[in-house]
């Protein structure tokens, strides 16, 4: 536990607004980004390798994540048809801008990807569409650890090193899991190696960012967040979920049971992980001397 | 483009693109004069039409607004300190503070760094201000401000704050709230000026004996690059509710990057490892 902070604040009230992203949306969105382009990028490779199930599986995963990523981004908006006004400029200071972008296109080749890929019409433009998501996945899938560590919330920003590691493992693990859970024994193989790579990743940052590994003033304390109330209850929640599923997994290949239950497993961990980080970030910004004690800290000393 | 991000940036306009902007123009607010009778909010309500924010009372002292946000433009914060400090306050064992705050038009505005659709942008005056037909109310600079200023107005969708009254300053008139001001609390003019003005005025208070009298984001070299608007305050920032050391966010964007595209690395080559090996 940190200890109680003394700070001086206008009677405790907070000096940041509260984040106005909220649950589902935001940790939803943050998931099916990541899906969509874990998912893009194994279905590129499964397509290179000739392993056709996963392939096919992969593609579809995207673009079905993709879009609805792309929903529930749009609904959080205060003026939701207003959305095309993010692509109206390209500002590279903005990271929802670079991510709009990057989701505009990443959306389109899933969606010639999947098209060709079902309906078997022009499977060299379809083929070269899954490549290309295959270069705007990884990105969609961790830009958003910048999304969000670009503002001035304490938990978010001091965890610029950690949350796009977090995602990027999340996503490896959360497209590994639909693909085990569709394909089985040989051909799904390469999805169960995802999923254990992924959980090893996503917990490892986790773990990093609950300890402040790397935080620059009062590390302890900006971090807290992670580690108390309900972000912390969920990110207990989500490591036991990741590393039950990627256990499961190795057994996955010989049982279909066991590798559905640790795909669920792993998507449930993901979630948790993802609302955790919400959750955080809204505990960060209501308490003052989350904001106050680091600073006057730097003050202090300068 | 020097400092674009981060750090002194002194033709904030200029670097906006404007070819031959007019002076930077700010407010300074001289806290240790105001009175705290809220002319500023009600001004700034009747000029700018702001709706109204209901008729709650906070319970914590006279102050019933709180806080800036999406319908209070100026906030004026009445603190209640029961011991004196240094200054010799008479036999009254107690002293009011009272402080009107304001958007601080940052040099760096991390507000209008972070919107993706444009519809927060520079004036020609290196003001701040939100184009309403513009914002689809994404809320990114709501999280993006240090000092919690710019607010989403939930019946309305999208993002307001103070405009430093962008249409008066356009016709060479001062903001509302600086002409509504009895005491002077809040002066308009160029931002120059004004950092002398403050100065001056510092020095006459810390000659006086009012030792704790500082100046509050008049500093180019702090962590947003200076303040369009400024403040005098008589005690540490935080007991105003305004952060003692705000640094704009994007200070941090490059190495926010950098650790983003090695992440995604480092997604592609464990994808990429997944499939090596036999089928
Ligand atoms: S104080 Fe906040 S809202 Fe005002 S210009 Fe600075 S970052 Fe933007
Ligand atoms: S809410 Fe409006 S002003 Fe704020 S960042 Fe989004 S589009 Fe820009």
């Amino acid at each position: 536990m940190v200890p109680r902070a003394e700070f001086g604040s206008y009677y405790g009230r907070p000096i940041l607004k509260r984040p106005r992203w909220k649950a589902p949306h935001m940790p939803g969105y943050l998931y099916f980004g990541g899906l969509s382009g874990a998912a893009a990028t194994m279905a590129a490779m499964a397509d290179a390798t000739g392993r056709r199930r996963l392939s096919l599986t992969g593609r579809l995963t995207a673009l079905t994540a993709a879009a609805a990523g792309s929903a529930l981004l749009i609904d959080e908006l205060g003026r939701p048809e207003r959305f095309l006004h993010m692509l109206r400029v390209f500002k590279p200071t903005s990271p929802m801008s670079v991510g709009s972008w990057v989701l505009a296109a990443h959306g389109g080749l899933t969606g010639a990807a999947a098209a060709s890929a079902v309906t078997g019409i022009a499977p060299r433009l379809g083929r070269a569409a899954g490549a290309g998501a295959a270069l705007t996945g990884p990105v969609l899938a961790t830009y958003t650890g910048v999304l969000i560590a670009d503002t001035a919330v304490p938990a978010w920003h001091e965890g610029y090193r950690h949350l796009p590691l977090l995602f990027a493992g999340s996503a490896l693990a959360s497209a590994g899991a639909v693909g085990m859970a569709a394909v089985p024994g040989r051909e799904g193989a390469p999805a169960r190696r995802m999923v254990v790579l992924g959980a090893g990743l996503e917990l490892a940052a986790a773990g990093m960012l609950e300890r402040g590994k790397g935080m620059r003033e009062e590390p302890e304390l900006v971090s807290e967040p992670y580690r108390i109330g309900r972000a912390g209850a969920l990110l207990r929640y989500g490591r036991a979920l990741t590393a039950a599923g990627a256990a499961g997994t190795l057994v996955a290949g010989r049982s279909r049971t066991a590798a559905v239950m640790s795909a669920l497993a792993v998507t449930g961990g993901a979630l948790c992980t993802r609302f955790a980080v919400l959750y955080a970030g809204h505990a960060s910004a209501e308490d003052p001397k989350y904001t106050v004690v680091p600073q006057r800290a730097r003050v202090t000393r300068a | 483009m020097t400092n674009s991000l981060f750090g002194p940036l002194h033709d904030v306009a200029e670097e906006a693109g404007y070819a031959d902007p007019p002076e930077r123009a700010g407010f300074f607010t001289d806290t240790s004069v105001c009175i705290g009778c809220k002319a500023c909010e009600v001004a700034c309500k009747e000029w700018n039409a702001i709706p109204e924010d209901g008729y709650a009372l906070t319970g914590m002292s006279y102050d019933n607004t709180g806080a800036l946000g999406a319908s209070t433009w100026r906030h004026v914060a009445f603190i209640e300190q029961s011991a004196p400090r240094e200054v010799d306050q008479g036999d009254g064992a107690s002293r009011w503070l009272m402080a009107s705050d304001v958007c601080k038009h940052c040099t760096h505005a991390a507000c209008l760094d972070v919107c993706p659709t444009g519809a927060l942008f520079r004036t020609e005056f290196a003001t701040v201000v939100v184009q309403q037909d513009i914002c689809n109310g994404c809320a990114y600079c709501v999280s993006a401000c240090p000092y919690g200023v710019i607010d989403r107005r939930e019946d309305d969708g999208r993002a307001w704050k103070c405009t430093m009254c962008y249409d008066r300053l356009g016709d060479g008139m001062e903001p509302a709230c600086a002409k509504a001001c009895p005491t002077d609390s809040i002066q308009y003019g160029p931002l120059d000026e004004l950092r002398e003005r403050a100065r001056e005025r510092l020095g006459d208070l810390h000659d006086q004996g009012v030792t704790e009298a500082r100046l509050y984001g008049e500093d180019e070299n702090d962590g947003v690059g200076g303040d369009g608007a400024f403040f005098l305050l008589l005690d540490e920032p935080e007991t105003y509710g305004l952060p003692p050391d705000p640094v704009v966010t994007t200070r941090d964007l490059p190495a926010m990057w950098k650790w983003a595209g090695g992440a995604a690395a480092a997604l592609a080559g464990c994808v990429a490892v997944s499939f090596l090996g036999r089928r």
